[in-house]
Order: C-alpha cells, then sequence, then structure tokens
C-alpha cells in the first residue's frame, strides 16, 4: 500500500466521521422543525436559537448548578422546551388564523432577541464544555480512532430519531398527532384538546432543538452564534428533504451530513456551499423536495 | 420619470393620485431640507436603505412573496460596483450599472429556483440560496474576505459630475432613489401591477384567467432584485466600501424590520421604516448587541400589535389609500 494512499484513507474516515456528527445535528433540527411544521403550519425561524439556548443551558446546569451532563440530557430539553410551550402559548397563539408568515417573522423577531441577549452577556467567544468523564477516551478501530464522546453522538442522535418517528407513525398518541394536523376541526370534535397537542407539539420540536444543543456542547464550544451559523443549513436540508415526512427529515439530515464531510476531504472550498448547491439542482428536478408532497 | 405624467390603474380615482402627490412633495422637501438638518452620509446611507426597503416591499407588499435573503442582491451588487470602480477603474455610473447588472442576473437565476414554491418554503429557499452567496463572497479572492473592498472612489459621474464633492453626491443619491422610488409606484400603478396584486390575492383565480402567473412572479423578483442592487451599488460609492455586511444574514432581516415597521404594501412605509430603522442603530450604536434585542422586539410588537406599520396606520386613520 503507499503510504500517502494511507494518509487519506484516514482522512476520510476523520471527515466521514466529522460529516456523521454533523449529519446527527441537521437531522435532529430538521426533525423538530418538521413536527413543529406538521402541527402549526410554520416554520420556527427561532430553531437555531433554541438549539444554542439548549446548549447554554447545558453549560448553567454544569457551573452554576453542578448538575453533570446526564442531567443536562434531561433538563436542558425539559427546560426550553417549556420555554418554547410557553412562547406558544402567548405569542404565536394570538397569530393563529392569519398568514402564516406573520409566524414566521415572529419567530425571527424572538431569534434576534434570544440571540442578541445571550451576545451580550457572553460576547461572540466560546465557552468550553468538558466530555462527560464517561465518554472520554477513544477506540482504535484499526483503521481510525474513534472517540468515544462522537460515537455516543451519533447513536444516541440515531436512536432519538427512530424513537421520534415510532412515536408519531406508530403509537396512539401520534395517531391523535396526525388526526389534527389533518382535520383539527374533526379531531375536536372528537373530544380532543387539539390548542393543548399544538402547544406540546411546539415544546416537543423545541426540546429536540435543545438536545442537539447539548449533544453539540462537548464537540462546538457553546457559543451565542453557534445556532445563527447551522440554521441556514437545516434550511436547505429541509428543502431538500421535503416538508411532508418524517423519514425524509432524518434521512436526509444524516446524508447531507456525510457528503459535506466527504466534501471537504475532495473539495475543501466547496464544503460551506455544497448543500445549498444540491438544494438548488434538486429544487429543479423535483421542487417539493426528495420526500414532499407538496411544494 | 417625470416627464412620463403619473398614470393610474384603470377606474381608479385621480383623489388617490392627489394623495400620492401631496405625500411625495412631502417627501421632496424633507429629502432637500434633510442635509442640513442631520449629517448628510447618514441620510445617504438611509436613503440607500430605503430604496433597498422598497425594492423589497415590491415583492412582499404586492406579489405576497417574503424573501428573506434579499441581502444577497444588495451584497453582489455593492462588491461588483466596487471592484468596477476601485480596480476596473470604471466612471461611477457605469460601476453602479455593472453592479445592477449582476443583481439582475442573480435575481433571475434565484428567482428561477425559487418562484415555483409558495409562502415559507419560497422563505426558506432565499435563506438558503443568500447563504450560499454569502460563503462564496467570503471564498472568493476578489472581495479580500474579512477586510472587504476599501477606498472605493467616487470619480466623476458620466466624466462631469465630480461625486467627492458632498453636495453633488447627496443630489446624485437622491436622484437614484427618487428614480428607484418611482420606478416602484410605475410598477405597482401599471396593468402589471394590478396581475401582482390578482396573484398575490388569489392565485389560481389568476391561473384560470389565463395568466402566466409564474412569468409574473418572475418579472417581480427580478425587478425587485434589480432595484436592490441599484442600493447597493450607489451605497457602495456612498460609503466608498462593500463589506461582508452587506451580504449577511442580518442584512436581510433588516430590510424586512424595515418594510413591516414602515407597513408591508405601501409606497412610503419602506421608506419611513428605512430611517427608523437606520437612525435606530445609529443612536444605539454604543449599546453593542442590545440593538439586536431591540430589533428583534420591535419585529415581535409589529407583528402582534402593529402589523399595518407606521404608514398603513396613518394611510388608515386619513382614509388615504393610495400611499
Amino acid at each position: 500500500m503507499i503510504f500517502g494512499h494511507a494518509i487519506t484513507a484516514q482522512q476520510l474516515f476523520g471527515q466521514l466521521l466529522i460529516g456523521l456528527i454533523n449529519g446527527s445535528f441537521y437531522a435532529l433540527l430538521s426533525l423538530g422543525l418538521a413536527v413543529i411544521f406538521g402541527m402549526l403550519n410554520i416554520v420556527n425561524f427561532a430553531h437555531g436559537a433554541l438549539y444554542m439556548m439548549g446548549a447554554f443551558v447545558a453549560y448553567f446546569l454544569l457551573h452554576e448548578l453542578g448538575l453533570n451532563y446526564w442531567w443536562a440530557l434531561i433538563g436542558s430539553p425539559l427546560i426550553v422546551g417549556a420555554f418554547g410551550a410557553l412562547v406558544e402559548r402567548t405569542l404565536l397563539v394570538r397569530l393563529r388564523g392569519l398568514d402564516p408568515l406573520y409566524s414566521l417573522l415572529l419567530t425571527f423577531g424572538l431569534a434576534l432577541v434570544i440571540e442578541g441577549l445571550f451576545q451580550n452577556y457572553f460576547g461572540a467567544s466560546g465557552k468550553p464544555y468538558a466530555i462527560p468523564p464517561q465518554l472520554a477516551g477513544a477506540h482504535n478501530l484499526g483503521f481510525m480512532f474513534l472517540p468515544n464522546y462522537r460515537a455516543w453522538v451519533i447513536g444516541f442522535s440515531g436512536f432519538v430519531c427512530f424513537a421520534t418517528w415510532f412515536l408519531i407513525e406508530k403509537t396512539r398518541v401520534g395517531a391523535y398527532l396526525r388526526a389534527a394536523t389533518e382535520n383539527p376541526t374533526m379531531t375536536r370534535a372528537f373530544g380532543l384538546n387539539v390548542p393543548r397537542m399544538i402547544t406540546l407539539t411546539y415544546g416537543f420540536g423545541v426540546g429536540l432543538a435543545a438536545l442537539a444543543g447539548v449533544l453539540a456542547a462537548p464537540i462546538n464550544q457553546v457559543r451565542p452564534g453557534m445556532g445563527a451559523d447551522i440554521i441556514a443549513v437545516v434550511f436547505a436540508v429541509v428543502v431538500i428533504g421535503g416538508m411532508g415526512s418524517i423519514l425524509g427529515a432524518i434521512i436526509t439530515g444524516f446524508t447531507l451530513g456525510v457528503v459535506e464531510g466527504l466534501t471537504k476531504v475532495f473539495y475543501p472550498e466547496a464544503s460551506n456551499t455544497v448543500v445549498f448547491v444540491i438544494m438548488a439542482v434538486v429544487l429543479l428536478i423535483k421542487p417539493a423536495g426528495l420526500f414532499g408532497k407538496v411544494a | 420619470m417625470s416627464a412620463n405624467p403619473i398614470v393610474t390603474p384603470a377606474g381608479a380615482l385621480p383623489r388617490e393620485t392627489r394623495q400620492f402627490a401631496v405625500a411625495f412633495v412631502v417627501m421632496l422637501a424633507l429629502i432637500a431640507v434633510a442635509p442640513f438638518v442631520a449629517y448628510p452620509f447618514f441620510v445617504m446611507q438611509a436613503l440607500c436603505f430605503a430604496l433597498f426597503a422598497c425594492a423589497f416591499n415590491l415583492l412582499i407588499g404586492y406579489v405576497g412573496l417574503l424573501s428573506l435573503g434579499h441581502a444577497m442582491f444588495l451584497g453582489a451588487a455593492s462588491y461588483v460596483c466596487a471592484h468596477a470602480a476601485k480596480v476596473w477603474g470604471l466612471d461611477p455610473v457605469l460601476a453602479i450599472l455593472a453592479g445592477v447588472a449582476c443583481s439582475t442576473i442573480l435575481g433571475f437565476v434565484a428567482g428561477a429556483l425559487s418562484i415555483r414554491s409558495q409562502g415559507i418554503y419560497f422563505a426558506m429557499i432565499t435563506v438558503a440560496l443568500s447563504q450560499m452567496i454569502f460563503f462564496f463572497c467570503v471564498e472568493a479572492p476578489f472581495t479580500h474576505g474579512e477586510d472587504g473592498i476599501q477606498g472605493v472612489p467616487q470619480g466623476r459621474a458620466l466624466g462631469l459630475i465630480d461625486l467627492s464633492q458632498p453636495a453633488l453626491l447627496y443630489v446624485f443619491v437622491a436622484v437614484v432613489f427618487l428614480f428607484g422610488f418611482l420606478t416602484v409606484y410605475r410598477a405597482v400603478n401599471s396593468p402589471f401591477g394590478e396581475i401582482l396584486k390578482a396573484i398575490r390575492e388569489n392565485e389560481p383565480r389568476a391561473i384560470s384567467l389565463g395568466y402566466r402567473v409564474q412569468r409574473y412572479k418572475l418579472a417581480a423578483f427580478v425587478l425587485s432584485a434589480a432595484l436592490a442592487g441599484l442600493a447597493g451599488a450607489t451605497k457602495a460609492i456612498v460609503g466608498q466600501n462593500a463589506s461582508l455586511t452587506d451580504v449577511a444574514f442580518a442584512m436581510s432581516g433588516e430590510v424586512v424590520l424595515m418594510t413591516l415597521l414602515g407597513g408591508m404594501g405601501t409606497l412610503y412605509g419602506p421608506v419611513v421604516g428605512a430611517i427608523v430603522v437606520v437612525s435606530m442603530q445609529n443612536y444605539l450604536a454604543q449599546y453593542g448587541q442590545w440593538v439586536t434585542v431591540i430589533q428583534g422586539g420591535v419585529f415581535v410588537a409589529c407583528v402582534l400589535m402593529f402589523r399595518r406599520g407606521i404608514v398603513g396606520e396613518i394611510a388608515n386613520a386619513l382614509k388615504w389609500t393610495s400611499l
């Protein structure tokens, strides 16, 4: 084997791993967006800001209350999810029945407020968040080193994505949700509390964003700008996958993360733009997205 | 434009034209007085942003399309104009035209990709496309990355008018702004504009009446991109620089805020909104990121209780429909 070739292989697997990690975040975030969109028919522009909030809540839990990573993994999505539910109850609910563009603008303004506040108090620089000791270290797989924490992120987000899909597509709760999406009036007539389902769905979608934030905290630093950086890519992922399907959001998220990683190996100049280029191509061929039903 | 008498849509009352004219005279007077009251450079920048907001409003206000990526047109034209004036040594008017040509082509491509989608989908596609342009501007050598293009010469417009003289530059910018503003007025109050409004109100019906809706939307999108480019290119000459700020996502958000605050779908709303937002940034600059927080708060407040915007509320109170 040629020496140069071996280095390339290591590089390849390294970037593939980073791609899978980013793909996990894309999948969790676009999944949250898809869940919210399905129920509320709005695009949550505050999603990136809430992802950032998730990471910061984990940071506070550790440094202010001494609660470790595992607590944050449960606590942060609950806290941020509750915040999301409050936003839905107090603000978004007033815009029901109006053009969905107004809800979009509201969440956009909300994102500015949240990001501005965090930037005021924490500046633009990042805060380090240590990898939990149980997941420190790495395994030698022969062809590459696999840090345990990264393996955990990929495995755990894959599990959460699957669980969400199962919840929505295969359980009774999911059936109620799908019914309320399909025909809210009829669902209410059957005695289900649709407004409460809407609030909880928004909270759940936001909680998924916060969960992605906690998972990202030990890998990327906790920064006020981390949400704004990722959100445009996540929108492109959603457009590519199409809004219609939960499974589509998950598959597209992971796939595009990997594609981005591979681009970093073969043509690094394009790694920031490749997702957007793919989006343009998909729009030309299939305007509704790969898994979507309507444009 | 002024030689061409203001054309009213079929069936419109001349009273509406008169209301528009009264407001227009007031605006002209304010533009004439402004440089003696406020810092002229600030007024010129505000006029560029006002034109940018008018271009954006053409889409959201009259076609119902929310673009969240309009910074790509402002920024791209700004870079091309700055490069043309500085490196190629073009006359400022030609440099501005080069910038406008660039944003027009970009508008055609971006429009062709996004126009088939609607509502929030359209918004997300424009976000992603403008982010792509942003990364292109970060990487491309001619934009000089974080530094931007500095020290753009103002030169002599048409070889005659020395734009490095503040008074002449002010007149030049005012003329460019008025040209853009009247172009929007003319487009909106033409058969073309009536069809755009029909599409906004009821697209399937417009299709059933035999209009090729996609073409009208694309035409509006390209016109909006071209005017946004005109604003960006002029801004490059006024500020003598082009930077990543003009092409960044935050700029796309600001133009939405200007239009929303001033009044979507009103002719004067974007102008008022732009002046308010630019003044706000100017006077609050010392408070750092609080500006972002305040802007976000204004956004939320506008959406929740003030959806007509400043000019929309005034027009409603006066029962003037053509502002």
